[in-house]
Parts: C-alpha cells; sequence; structure tokens
C-alpha cells in the first residue's frame, strides 16, 4: 500500500463496439473525487486497445489510461483478461480496483480478487472515504435491498468492489484533461484458456438491455393476457426504456424470461421504473426498490408496490398507460 | 460425471428484521431453507449424473441446522452430502465461503464439474462460484442456461451473454453458475425422502479440511461487514389524485421537473 489515502484508483472500463460504457464513465468521475479527496489518483484500465474514446476517459477524471493488448471486446476472453488485469496489478499496485456488476463483475473480477488474495464487495450503490481509518466504505443491499450493509477492508489490498449500473451519475467531461496513455504489452499466447467459445447466439427481441436501461417499464399479470403486452410495449419504445415482467407473465409464457425483474430474475436500479399492474410481492421487490424514481399504476389502493413507489396511482391500467403514451408521443414529436 | 453441487442454506422468507438492541440481523426462529437458485444447480447436477451413471455430492457450508437442507437435496437424488461446519467459518465472506469449499472439494476426490447457484438470496453477490473456481485453479463459465454436450474433457454449454447467448467449451474439471432458465427442478419421491432420513451425513471441521482458522470467519475474511442498517426510504410515496387524465398530467409534471424523462 502507498502512504497516501487510498493508493491508486483504478476502474476498469468497459467497451461495447470499441467505446467506453456509460456506466464506466460514471465510475470514473466518483473515483476522481474520491481520488481529490485523498490525494491519489485514478486509472482507467481498458481492456482493449480499440478504443475509440481513450481521450475521453481522461477528459473524465482519469490521469492514466492503460490500454491493455486486448482481444475482441464483444466476445469471450475471460482466462486472458484475469491474467492480464492479476499481471497488472501486481506490477503497479493499486490500492482500489473498481468494475460495474455486469458480466466482468460476475466472473473476471472475483477470479482477479482470489488470484490477488483479497475479497470484493458486489453490487455496490455507493463507495465513500472513510479519511480517519484511510479505507474506502463500500455500501451494498443484501436481502433483496431490505437491508443495507457498509463493506470494508481492514487489512487486503487491494480493495476491490463491483458497483450497480446507476449508482452513480455520468458527470460533465473537462476538455482541458489530459490523461497518461500507458500501452501494456502481453505476451497473449502465454495464456492457455481452458475456455473456448464457440459460438454466439444474439438476441434481438431485447432492443434496450434491461440491467443497463435508465428507465424500465414493468407490466405484471394484471395485464391480464400476452397480447395486452403491447400496452407496455409502446410506452417503453416511446421513453427509450427497456420491457421488464414480474414471474407470473413469464410462467404462462407471455414473454421471455429474460425479462423477468425479481428474486429469480434480474436486479435492475434505474432512475425510473414503471409498474403496471405489478403487485409488488417481496421477490418482485427484491430486483427493483433500489431504483431512483418508482411510478406504481394499480388498481388495488392496497398493492403493497404503493409502499414503495415514489408516486402511486390508483387506477385501471389500460386507461393510465395508453394515456400516458400519447401524451408523451404528442409532447415528442 | 463426479458432480458437486454447492448449496446454501438460507432464510425461507427474505423479510427479515434487525435486533433493534444489538443492531445485527435477528436470525433467531427463522425457517430455513435451500437457496431457491441452488436447486436448479441440484437438478442440473442430478441429470447429469443420470445421464452419465455418474454421482452427486452435495456441500454446504453452515452451522448444524444445515443438515437438513443437505438430507432435502438428497431427498432430490443427490448420492452423498457432506456439511462443512466449524465455530470458525462464522461470519466468512465470499473469498473465505470459497476458501473452504476448494477445500473440502480437494479433500473429497476427484471431481468432474462443479455447480453453483446464481446468486444466493441473502448475501446476493454471484462471486462464491467464480472465486472458487479461481480457488481451484480450474475454468469457470457464468449463467448457463443450458448444457449442450458432456465429453469426457470438456462439456459444451450455453450461457447468457449480454447481447444473447454465447456457446463455451470448457474443459474439465471446471466450476459453472446456472441461471433458473436451465431446467424445472423436479419433486422429492417419497422414496428419495426415506433415503435422506437415514443417510449418513458427515461433518467436517476446519482442522479435518486443513484450513487455519485465522484465514476464515469475521476475523479472517478479506471484508468485513462494518454496519448494517434499513435503507432510507425517500419519504412516503406521493399518490395521485384525480382522473386517468389529471393523474397523468400529474405525473408527467413531476417526472419532467425531476428531469426522470
Ligand atoms: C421462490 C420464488 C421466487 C420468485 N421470484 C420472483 C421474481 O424473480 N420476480 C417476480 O416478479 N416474482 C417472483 N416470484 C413471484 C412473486 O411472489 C409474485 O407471485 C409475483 O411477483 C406476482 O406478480 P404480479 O404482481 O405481476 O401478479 P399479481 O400478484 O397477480 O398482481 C397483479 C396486480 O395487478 C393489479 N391489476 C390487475 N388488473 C389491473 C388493471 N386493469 N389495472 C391496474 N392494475 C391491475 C392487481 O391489483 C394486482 O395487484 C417468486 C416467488 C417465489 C416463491
Ligand atoms: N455457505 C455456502 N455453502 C455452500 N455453497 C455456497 C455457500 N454460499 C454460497 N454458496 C454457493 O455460491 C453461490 C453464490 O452465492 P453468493 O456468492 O453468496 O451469491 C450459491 O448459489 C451457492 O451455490
Amino acid at each position: 500500500m502507498t502512504a497516501d489515502g487510498l493508493g491508486d484508483i483504478w476502474v476498469i472500463a468497459e467497451q461495447r463496439n470499441g467505446h467506453t460504457k456509460a456506466a464506466s464513465y460514471a465510475l470514473i468521475g466518483r473515483a476522481r473525487k474520491l481520488a481529490d479527496e485523498c490525494q491519489s489518483r485514478v486509472a482507467a484500465v481498458c481492456l482493449s486497445q480499440g478504443v475509440a474514446d481513450a481521450g475521453q476517459l481522461a477528459a473524465f477524471g482519469a490521469d492514466r489510461v492503460y490500454l491493455l493488448d486486448g482481444p475482441v471486446p464483444d466476445g469471450w476472453n475471460d482466462d486472458a483478461y484475469v491474467k492480464e488485469l492479476v499481471d497488472l496489478a501486481r506490477r503497479d499496485k493499486p490500492g482500489v480496483i473498481l468494475a460495474t456488476s455486469g458480466a466482468l463483475g460476475l466472473s473476471v473480477i472475483p477470479r482477479v480478487a482470489v488470484a490477488l488474495d483479497t475479497g470484493v464487495a458486489a453490487n455496490c450503490i455507493s463507495l465513500d472515504y472513510d479519511a480517519q481509518n484511510r479505507i474506502l466504505v463500500q455500501t451494498r443491499p443484501a436481502f433483496g435491498g431490505s437491508l443495507m450493509a457498509n463493506v470494508v477492508f481492514p487489512n487486503k489490498r487491494p480493495q476491490i468492489a463491483t458497483v450497480r449500473p446507476h449508482a452513480f451519475k455520468k458527470g460533465e467531461p473537462n476538455s482541458a484533461r489530459q490523461g497518461e496513455m500507458i500501452r501494456v504489452d502481453f505476451d497473449r499466447r502465454s495464456v492457455t484458456a481452458k475456455t473456448k467459445l464457440l459460438n454466439v447466439v444474439k438476441d434481438l427481441t431485447e432492443k434496450v438491455r434491461l440491467d443497463e436501461a435508465e428507465i424500465v417499464v414493468c407490466g405484471g399479470r394484471g395485464l391480464g393476457k400476452a397480447e395486452n403486452f403491447g400496452i407496455v410495449a409502446e410506452l417503453a419504445e416511446v421513453l427509450g426504456a427497456a420491457l421488464g415482467t414480474s414471474r407470473p407473465p413469464v410462467d404462462d409464457g407471455w414473454i421471455p424470461y429474460a425479462h423477468q425483474v425479481g428474486q429469480t430474475g434480474k436486479t435492475v436500479s434505474p432512475r425510473l421504473y414503471i409498474a403496471c399492474g405489478v403487485a409488488g410481492a417481496p421477490q418482485h421487490l427484491a430486483g427493483m426498490q433500489t431504483s431512483e424514481i418508482i411510478v406504481a399504476i394499480n388498481e388495488d389502493p392496497k398493492a403493497p408496490i404503493f409502499e414503495v413507489a415514489t408516486y402511486g396511482m390508483v387506477g385501471d391500467l389500460f386507461k393510465i398507460v395508453p394515456l400516458l403514451t400519447k401524451k408523451l408521443r404528442e409532447t415528442r414529436g | 460425471m463426479n458432480v458437486i453441487v454447492c448449496i446454501k442454506q438460507v432464510p425461507a422468507k427474505i423479510k427479515i428484521e434487525i435486533d433493534p438492541k444489538t443492531g445485527t440481523l435477528a436470525s433467531g426462529g427463522v425457517d430455513r431453507a435451500i437457496n431457491p437458485p441452488d436447486l436448479y444447480a441440484l437438478e442440473e447436477g442430478i441429470r447429469i449424473k443420470e445421464r452419465t451413471k455418474g454421482k452427486v455430492t452435495v456441500l454446504t457450508i453452515g452451522p448444524a441446522k444445515a443438515d437438513e437442507s443437505l438430507r432435502e437435496a438428497i431427498g432430490y437424488g443427490a448420492d452423498e452430502a457432506i456439511l462443512l461446519s466449524d465455530p470458525a467459518f462464522e461470519g466468512s465472506d465470499t473469498w473465505a465461503t470459497s476458501h473452504v469449499l476448494a477445500k473440502a472439494i480437494k479433500k473429497s476426490g476427484q471431481f468432474d464439474l462443479v455447480l453453483c447457484g446464481k446468486q444466493s438470496i441473502d448475501g446476493e453477490t454471484g462471486q462464491v462460484g467464480p472465486m472458487l473456481a479461481e480457488a481451484l485453479g480450474v475454468p469457470f463459465v457464468s449463467l448457463v442456461n443450458k448444457i449442450e454436450e458432456l465429453g469426457q474433457i470438456s462439456i459444451k454449454v450455453m450461457r447468457m451473454s449480454d447481447e444473447g447467448h454465447q456457446l463455451i467449451e470448457m474443459m474439465l474439471p471446471g466450476v459453472i453458475n446456472v441461471v433458473k432458465e436451465i431446467n424445472v427442478p423436479r419433486i422429492p419421491s417419497l422414496r428419495g425422502l426415506m433415503v435422506a432420513k437415514k443417510a449418513k451425513v458427515p461433518v467436517w471441521n476446519a482442522q479435518e479440511l486443513g484450513i487455519d482458522p485465522a484465514v476464515v470467519g469475521s476475523a479472517g475474511s478479506p471484508t468485513r461487514v462494518a454496519k448494517v442498517f434499513f435503507p432510507q426510504r425517500p419519504g412516503k410515496s406521493e399518490m395521485l389524485q384525480g382522473n386517468p387524465e389529471s393523474q397523468v398530467d400529474q405525473l408527467l409534471e413531476k417526472l419532467r421537473q425531476t428531469k426522470a424523462i
């Protein structure tokens, strides 16, 4: 560990099609603030050199940008990623490593942690600097969001955390900021991968990714039948939102499992969650109650969804939802 | 194929309470059950065993009471179960949990495939599977929704990726975690329940596993829970009154004000 507060803070900058994801930019912004509080440095670590927006990473707060000799960004390269991140961390000894809680956070990051003999605070929703103890305090939900925990690393370094999408807002770039670009060449052939990608099947039905969406429109059993999903799908469309659902519509085959939100489905934490005809069972709340604004539309004033809603509307979804879609369409042209 | 399934015993209800005096989880008297996502791992393990004429061993780390969940797993069709239990394991984080599981798997002998659930409903990290793979020094594939082919030296699995699905070949031995889409778990048979009742479920402690108590439990875990608290609700819900038209107008007004849309 270095003498300064947290040591270097690394943010794994995740790319899709050569561009860094918004969630990674937001994380770099948060890391910048932490680094300013404790006089540390921020590094963005790109797992691929084919990054079109590397300069932008500095503008958003990175002092240094590592460009790893990376494989195809959207492919499957877990074994190489793990090896490269571990080697780099052993060489440059960061005090903190941050990543989003998506695909990498569910496979590569925990493996890197074990190889570096440290732990992971997973799915965090906030990160704060404890100046007295010079440690990071990561806050994460447990028990389906009905409980929060502050997690700390008393001794082990680096402190590794994965962070939920939308935990932080993407900041404004400062084009005057310059970062040092560091190319890292690894001998790819030295990695004997024990896994191999054989085929990719793209799922085109899901236009907006549920777990990354800023807005989620959710239709529950209150929709009554498969055909009625069109009503919520239209609202999702005008809002540029992802389409979610509760478990019964999936069980009844109205909509694929990929859309299910909840304990046995996806966990989402968008800026806006609109629940239409959803009762709000604990298993459903487990997947969405950390959303920033929750709108509930339900004809039953006693439905538990209203207990977590920011705005509640008691009424018939078949009247309210189409009206909402219509008015949004009018103003958006 | 020698299959190992890692299951966790969790509170049966996810509504939990904090003991107002100690500020810690009030877990006393709560019913416990197999972590629901682990039932899919268990079912898949049993199916693999049936197809390959192999063996399924179920492992759990927990208190003496976790024995019940292991017996339940035998009721579903697992062949053997081992309880990993020691006061030293209490308060283990995901790193320490995977460390103990790795030691137990190595001790239990030769294995081909380890199956984990996607995540536990209490801890909710999804970290134990991949950490276990690294601790064992074997490959890992996350979010498997179908096993396409079971070979001698490798398996082919379909996994859910960001953009859809990926077909991956993994060398054995290895670890995978599975999602709910993979199967529909069976109901334990009457015969299975009888077998479960009589089954011998050995208990392995830290010493038998060759684990230094200092590196596990709350003392040895890399991460520590410094505090638990109830999330702050942003005040009471605001119910929008009036007819649908006026409700919708009010909503749009509020969402625009807060720049949510
Ligand atoms: C182990 C386990 C895991 C589970 N995992 C999940 C999970 O991951 N995700 C999940 O969602 N559920 C999950 N469930 C199921 C969960 O317990 C609930 O059964 C489910 O969430 C209910 O879905 P719903 O609210 O859509 O349906 P319902 O409970 O049937 O509620 C429908 C609601 O729609 C309202 N409604 C009906 N018609 C209208 C109308 N015209 N206008 C307005 N409102 C209307 C009704 O008032 C009602 O509140 C799980 C259950 C178990 C046991
Ligand atoms: N105490 C435990 N004993 C055995 N397996 C466990 C334990 N905790 C977690 N697991 C396994 O790891 C998976 C992920 O758990 P978690 O990382 O806690 O979300 C679970 O679905 C189980 O398969």
